[in-house]
């Protein structure tokens, strides 16, 4: 019970760097505190970066996509950044491929998509347009 | 015992002949002669046979244990599978050490004309050992022929599945031929590491070379499609043939959001204007 994992204030952002093993307990926790964090500091954004995440299990995966909702309807939009390859395979197989939720490679990529969502908005609306 | 150790040192009195007979039974059997000449058939059973007839010289037992005897089975196995490559089928094969037993015989009878009994026992014994040296090389054939069928599996693996890098942040992957779920996750293994690699965002699947497209082939492509979005990268199917798009249509596979183009330029262009690029002519109208 004594883990917990950081949640650190950027700017407008919130970033969640998850370095060790995730187990069910410490996912509850980290849903219960950026949930906090986020009604008290007004966060527009969240970073998730799970570079280091090496084993998901569906549980995992769910709650993920479960923090994401829970940060649309608090009104901030959630970047998942540095998935392993090995990690995006099982969840596809595990049928989580997590519609919706915004991805990216790296934090750098992460913050850039935070930064111009409506940018990113409108080509994807528009993306045929004529070179 | 004592009788092997005969056969032993009777092979060694009378190898020039038996030798001699041995190449001439097998080069009877024409078929082989295409692949090997007469001075390679001379030469492999010539080492043979100085070899067979010194292991069974030293170790009379009839278990055919001690290093000289694994001597003698490592040597035939490595001829059976340079035989099984060179594309021998496996009586072929098999024929090398089973013809030596009518030149063996031979000489045992020349030797024992007199003694029925000796020489009974002694072809049994000798017709024993080379049967299980027929079965030494039957085995050794066939794991040649699997290390071939192995090999070829991943080269065709490896061949099929190349990430190709576009420009900066976009990444290819041309598919050719059909894809099955164990091609898929080759796919899909090189493509997510070449997104990592390349620090991709952008990833372009191109499906000209895929023969057919049904549900599975279009689950599998989905699948690829979805892991890609999880790391970051958006995707593109691009090559979508005339009757390929017919096919997904007429069975009602939903590709979802997923952006398709009918050739990788307009892919290629599509990708570009998502990075917020252009392709201009280099020099500017006259």
């Amino acid at each position: 019970m004594q883990e917990q994992i950081p949640i650190l204030k950027l700017g407008k952002f919130l970033l969640v760097t998850i370095q060790v093993e995730l187990h069910d307990q410490l996912t509850l926790r980290l849903q219960d505190d950026l949930t906090n964090m986020l009604a008290t500091s007004g966060a527009s954004g969240v970073l998730i970066d799970i570079s280091a995440l090496e084993i998901v299990d569906s549980f995992i995966g769910r709650s993920l996509a479960h923090i994401a909702a829970v940060a649309r309807v608090m009104g901030a939009t959630t970047v998942l950044v540095g998935m392993q390859p090995a990690v995006a395979i099982t969840l596809v197989e595990l049928g989580l491929s997590m519609k919706g939720m915004r991805t990216a490679l790296n934090v750098d990529m992460g913050m850039r998509r935070l930064r111009e969502p409506e940018r990113q908005e409108m080509l994807h609306l528009a993306p045929d347009q004529p070179l | 015992m004592a009788a092997i150790a005969g056969i032993g040192t009777l092979l060694k009195e009378n190898e020039p002949s038996i030798l001699r007979e041995w190449v001439d039974l097998q080069l009877a059997d024409g078929s082989r002669r295409a692949l090997l000449s007469e001075a390679e058939v001379n030469e492999q059973s010539r080492a043979f046979l100085a070899s067979l007839s010194g292991a069974w010289q030293k170790n009379n037992d009839d278990a055919m244990s001690g290093n000289d005897w694994d001597d003698v089975r490592a040597s035939l196995s490595e001829l059976s599978k340079n035989r099984a490559h060179a594309g021998f089928s496996p009586s072929e094969t098999a024929t090398f050490v089973f013809s030596l037993k009518g030149a063996m015989f031979a000489a045992l009878r020349r030797a024992h004309a007199t003694d029925a009994k000796r020489l009974n026992a002694d072809i049994l014994l000798a017709s024993e050992v080379l049967d299980k040296l027929g079965l030494v090389t039957v085995e050794a054939h066939q794991r040649g022929r699997e290390q071939v069928i192995l090999r070829q599996q991943h080269e065709l693996l490896e061949l099929s599945t190349p990430v190709i890098k576009l420009w900066d942040g976009i990444v290819a992957v041309p598919l050719i031929g059909t894809l099955d779920s164990e091609r898929t996750q080759v796919v899909m293994e090189g493509l997510l590491e070449a997104i990592v690699s390349k620090e991709a965002t952008i990833a372009i699947i191109d499906i000209t070379g895929v023969p057919t497209v049904d549900t599975l082939v279009a689950q599998h492509l989905l699948k690829t499609v979805a892991a890609a979005r999880l790391m970051g990268a958006d995707c593109i199917i691009s090559g979508i043939r005339p009757q390929i798009a017919q096919t997904i249509v007429h069975l009602g596979v939903d590709l979802g959001d997923v952006a398709t183009k009918s050739s990788l330029a307009d892919a290629l262009k599509m990708a570009l204007a998502k990075r917020g690029l252009r392709i201009g002519a280099a020099t500017a109208a006259a």
